[in-house]
């Protein structure tokens, strides 16, 4: 590659980078992924367009996953007291165990906790020719049999959509016969383009079939939801720390450190606050229409971005016991985060850095960086969509693909008895006109004015390589696939999918935790290791060197 | 505390799997794909498969593992996948010019019943296959099996694809090594050229799954086996499979093919299966054994004796992979140590015969099973009701093991939580003293932690 950083730290223009990057492919492949890879710069008024939740070129290593991934491990992957069968053969169930470092805290050593269980129908060759609903209908009795739990669910995977299994059927049937809540996800791999078909059917359907389950509201004057926080290495034990400390209530994660109980009383919270747009936002909008609860969009990722958020909650509860609360809570935590990030400041200030992760981290954790002193060079999603990237102000202009169309999108109105709204039409405008915007979500690039950036959609390892050679960049965040090939090229490499050994990164103790840890990464003696001292020297002639 | 909800009274089960003691075909055959020289494997289905195969083998060898995917969408899945693996071809050569694009199949692929050579043919005849390259495949359904059939599957796709047979023996023999780690690979190696033995091995993972950290990224390094010596198998002298299950087919398979006897014998690990191996090796290269591999023999048998005491009679659970489990147990037992609650989620009805061969002599009943619900619960129960004073078995019995407070030695795949098994070998005499100072540790450690202080031994 030509484009290479040069000596003086000025950076290539990404523009030069991406056409560079285009040379390899077939024309048809350039053609598409011309559009995936797009550049902010500081002059730009709004952000340009770009093509994301498209089909992945065949044959592309990309770093995406499936929609069973998204449906099963992402989103009910944190939830301990469900069954989680998966309907299909072995594999997709083994792969999804537990290999997200989901993390739970049941509120006694006895209570249920199935998340270290894999439960699977191991379907066999005669399954797939004679159909596979009686070994699903076993296996729900047999889960049941064994582990009286209070929900069962079943995820089908690639074939058993093939081959029709009636999995909803099957789940009406025994949810029936056994008197407990049984449900399922039809959730074959090969739908929609990435996990974000599989964040979607998750969420309808534990909207449709828990939520609102149970009237009982727990106890306090503000209480709300946590909407696409996945409890990666403990975030939601420090944000319900967090939210503990300041006397907010949280009545439900979806789905981090999550129960069924939390998802079936989520409606009776006065307020939704949002973490991952991505794999949310429409539940959001749905707890709205259907019981009357305002969102906003919130971030615990930075300190600032913290303190912001509270602040936010505590302004729209229109509390001032509440305000000063959240205001002492800051106070208190920040002189340790100031601390810490005094103490790093100088090792990673100017350092830069590249993400490319799920669905809202890659502009979450942008914030961090920024605290530290560091530049994000380039950032993308693995499954973000336009929205994800341009802000919501675009979703009228989103053209719906087929492949998007098969995702079931459920209709909801007003319920008779439950809806009440939370706030007054003035109310929410006077709110809005004092800083806390509901519904809105400005989306990465709006955050990444400050320098020329490739902003680049459903990253693939080939543009990885070359973006690394480009740019040299301190670090490297993405997801295991990655993590090594970036590693072998000498560059330290952080995974934010599963924080690798380290976290909680939310909140302030998760900043704290986080500011260390780049420390460490990008400050590491190992990869200055990577050349021995005989390649970096000029070949001796073949005498002694003390001759 | 984390599998408190396992109960000990077994009820028999027809359809749940819990906390499978295996796992699905594709990936197998993707491991041994890596085998070759300059491979691609490439997953013929949904991109989820290739996504958590990719992940899982990079948990276990903390190394890239680069493979492509079909990525199938709804429309694929109605229409069948040809346009996908045609795009994928021509953008798999075009980007990242593999020598070998070695495809698989998944569930999804083969329920439509995709017939990968056709399509092969047709991406060859419109021109999308560079000369000098290859595209080979292997059908792996993930409703058959286990990943350790699946492996099979792509070993032998090497001999259908490439042996070829000149009429002319080139004295080489060829050793397929089964599924085994990278390093386990190295070992067969250097113990052939210890004998003074020619040999093809295949597939060759060392080298490709346990690479150095230069600063630069190759995706297909100098290693593996390469092209030229797996054409040149079919000229072999003989060739020795290391495991049933693993390595068999692909060695029968040569045989009809190409005329190159074999034999199958037993993964060499303990001593008595690297007896054989070694004994094997002598007798069809027609050379002796060398005092080096005789004095690694004397080392290992001297180990034995010295701590003999701290092994005998201890209970030993193990879960795994047939070739693997085998001859684990025969090297426990000669250890005069009880294997007694074995599975394996691998099927094949041999395996709890051999098994109940190998452990006659214990001189007591032991809980064997394998295939389908011979699962990791079925094995915690059986612990619940007799319990053992070790367990050996991949990373996810460490859930078992802190839960019964019984010592772990990690062994099998996945081992996703220590290093070691990419670059130490566990097979051959050097192997198995790693193995027996890996038992012996854990139990060890185990006593210092519990004895009483009156008791505490500063030598042992």
């Amino acid at each position: 590659m030509s484009v290479i950083k040069k000596k003086s730290g000025a950076l290539p223009d990404p523009e030069k980078v991406k056409s560079e990057i285009l040379a390899k492919y077939p024309p048809k492949v350039a053609r598409k992924r011309a559009k995936q890879i797009v550049t902010t710069a500081p002059d730009m008024e709004t952000p340009p367009e770009i093509m994301a939740n498209v089909r992945t070129i065949p044959g592309i290593m990309t770093m995406r996953g499936c929609t069973y991934a998204g449906c099963k491990g992402v989103i009910l992957g944190p939830t301990r007291d469900i069954v989680n069968i998966t309907h299909g053969p072995i594999g997709c169930g083994f792969y999804s165990w537990l290999t997200r470092r989901n993390q739970t805290r049941p509120a006694t050593p006895e209570s249920e906790n199935f998340m270290t269980y894999c439960f699977s129908t191991d379907m066999q060759d005669e399954n797939i020719i004679f159909g596979g609903e009686k070994k699903l209908r076993a296996a729900i009795q047999e889960a049941y049999d064994l582990f009286r739990p209070k929900a069962i669910a079943v995820f089908s995977t690639c074939p058993v959509g093939l081959i029709g299994d009636d999995v909803h059927a099957i789940s009406r049937e025994m949810k029936e016969k056994l008197g407990i809540n049984v449900f399922a996800f039809s959730c074959e791999g090969y739908k929609g383009v990435s996990q974000s078909a599989g964040h979607h059917i998750a969420n309808n359907q534990i909207f449709t079939h828990v939520v609102g389950k149970d009237d009982t509201a727990p106890e306090g004057r503000f209480r709300i939801t946590m909407l696409g926080e996945y409890n990666i290495g403990g975030d939601a034990f420090e944000i319900e720390r967090l939210l503990e400390k300041c006397g907010i209530t949280l009545v439900a994660t979806f789905s981090g450190n999550s129960t069924y109980d939390q998802f079936a009383r989520a409606h009776t919270a006065d307020l939704c606050t949002v973490m991952c747009h991505r794999s949310i936002n429409y539940v959001a909008d749905m707890l709205e229409t259907k019981y009357g609860i305002p969102w906003i969009k919130v971030n615990f990722i930075g300190a600032k971005a913290t303190a912001k958020s509270l602040r936010r909650i505590a302004a729209y509860f229109e509390d001032k016991e509440l305000i000063d609360r959240v205001e002492r809570v800051i106070a208190e935590e920040m002189p340790a985060v100031e601390a810490a990030r005094e103490a790093v400041l100088p090792r990673t200030t100017g350092k830069t850095a590249m993400l490319f992760v799920g669905g809202s981290r890659a502009h979450h954790y942008q914030e961090l960086f920024k605290e530290m002193g560091m530049k994000t060079l380039s950032a993308g999603y693995e499954f973000g969509h336009r929205d994800d990237y341009e802000g919501r102000r675009v979703i009228p202009d989103i053209k719906v693909d087929a492949d998007s169309r098969n995702i079931e999108e459920i209709e909801v109105s007003a319920d008779e008895k439950r809806f009440r709204a939370r706030k007054t039409g003035e109310q929410l405008r006077r709110l809005e006109s004092e800083g806390v915007s509901f519904k809105e979500y400005e989306g990465l690039m709006a955050d990444m004015k400050d320098n020329p950036a490739a902003v680049i959609d459903d990253l693939n390892q080939y543009e990885a390589e070359k973006l690394v050679e480009a740019y040299r960049p301190d670090i490297f965040c993405a997801g295991i696939k990655e993590k090594f090939s970036i590693q072998k090229l000498g560059i330290p490499m952080k995974q934010l999918h599963s924080y690798d050994s380290g976290g909680p990164y939310a909140g302030f103790t998760g900043a704290v935790n986080f500011y260390k840890e780049i420390d460490r990464l990008v400050n590491s003696k190992v990869f200055a290791y990577a050349k021995a001292p005989w390649q970096k020297n000029p070949e001796l002639s073949a005498t002694y060197v003390w001759e | 505390m984390l599998l408190r909800h396992t109960k000990p009274d077994v009820m028999e089960r027809t359809a749940l799997t819990i906390n499978p003691a295996k796992t699905c075909q594709p990936i197998g055959a993707m491991y041994a794909a890596f085998g070759i020289r300059g491979c691609m494997p490439h997953s013929h289905g949904s991109q989820g498969c290739c996504a958590y195969h990719r992940s899982a083998l990079t948990r276990h060898y903390k190394e890239p593992v680069s493979a492509t995917t079909s990525s199938f969408t709804e429309g694929s899945s109605v229409f069948g996948g040809q346009a996908n693996l045609l795009s994928a071809i021509e953008n798999i050569f075009t980007i990242y010019n593999p020598d070998v694009i070695a495809v698989h199949t998944t569930c999804l692929s083969e329920t439509i019943g995709d017939d990968i050579p056709q399509i092969a043919d047709k991406a060859a005849k419109e021109g999308k296959v560079p000369s000098g390259k290859h595209i080979i495949h292997c059908n792996t359904p993930s409703y058959v099996g286990s990943h350790v059939t699946g492996f099979a599957g792509m070993v032998k796709a090497m001999v259908h694809y490439f042996a070829q047979s000149t009429g002319k023996r080139n004295g080489s023999v060829n050793i397929i090594p089964g599924w085994v780690e990278p390093s386990d690979m190295e070992e067969i190696k250097r113990l052939a050229g210890l004998m003074g033995i020619k040999s093809t091995l295949f597939p060759d993972t060392s080298g490709v799954l346990n690479g150095p950290l230069t600063g630069e990224y190759r995706m297909f390094p100098d290693a593996g086996t390469p092209v030229s010596a797996l054409q040149a198998a079919g000229d072999a002298v003989g060739t020795l499979a290391l495991g049933e299950w693993a390595s068999a087919e692909a060695a029968r398979l040569l045989d009809s093919k190409c005329k190159v006897p074999c034999k199958v014998l037993d993964l060499p690990i303990g001593l008595a299966a690297t007896d054989r191996f070694i004994d094997t090796l002598r007798t069809v290269a027609g050379t002796t054994v060398p005092d080096s591999v005789e004095f690694e023999r004397g080392q290992l048998v001297d180990v034995i004796s010295d701590y003999h005491q701290w092994l005998y009679g201890k209970k030993v659970a193990l879960v795994g992979d047939p070739d693997q489990l085998i001859a684990l147990t025969e090297f426990l037992v000669s250890l005069d140590m009880q294997p007694i609650h074995i599975v394996s989620g691998t099927p094949g009805k041999r395996f709890e015969a051999r098994i109940k061969e190998i452990t006659e002599s214990l001189g007591r009943p032991v809980n064997v099973r394998c295939g389908a619900n011979a699962d990791m619960f079925l094995l915690h129960q059986w612990m619940l009701n007799e319990p053992v004073d070790l367990i050996i078995g991949n990373t996810y019995c460490k859930y078992m093991a802190r839960d019964l407070d019984v010592p772990l030695v990690r062994h099998g795949f996945p081992i996703l939580d220590r290093p070691g098994h990419q670059y130490f070998p566990t097979v051959g005499y050097k192997g198995a003293m790693r193995l027996l100072e890996k038992i012996l540790s854990a139990l060890l450690d185990r006593k210092d932690r519990d004895d009483p202080e009156e008791t505490f031994e500063l030598v042992i």
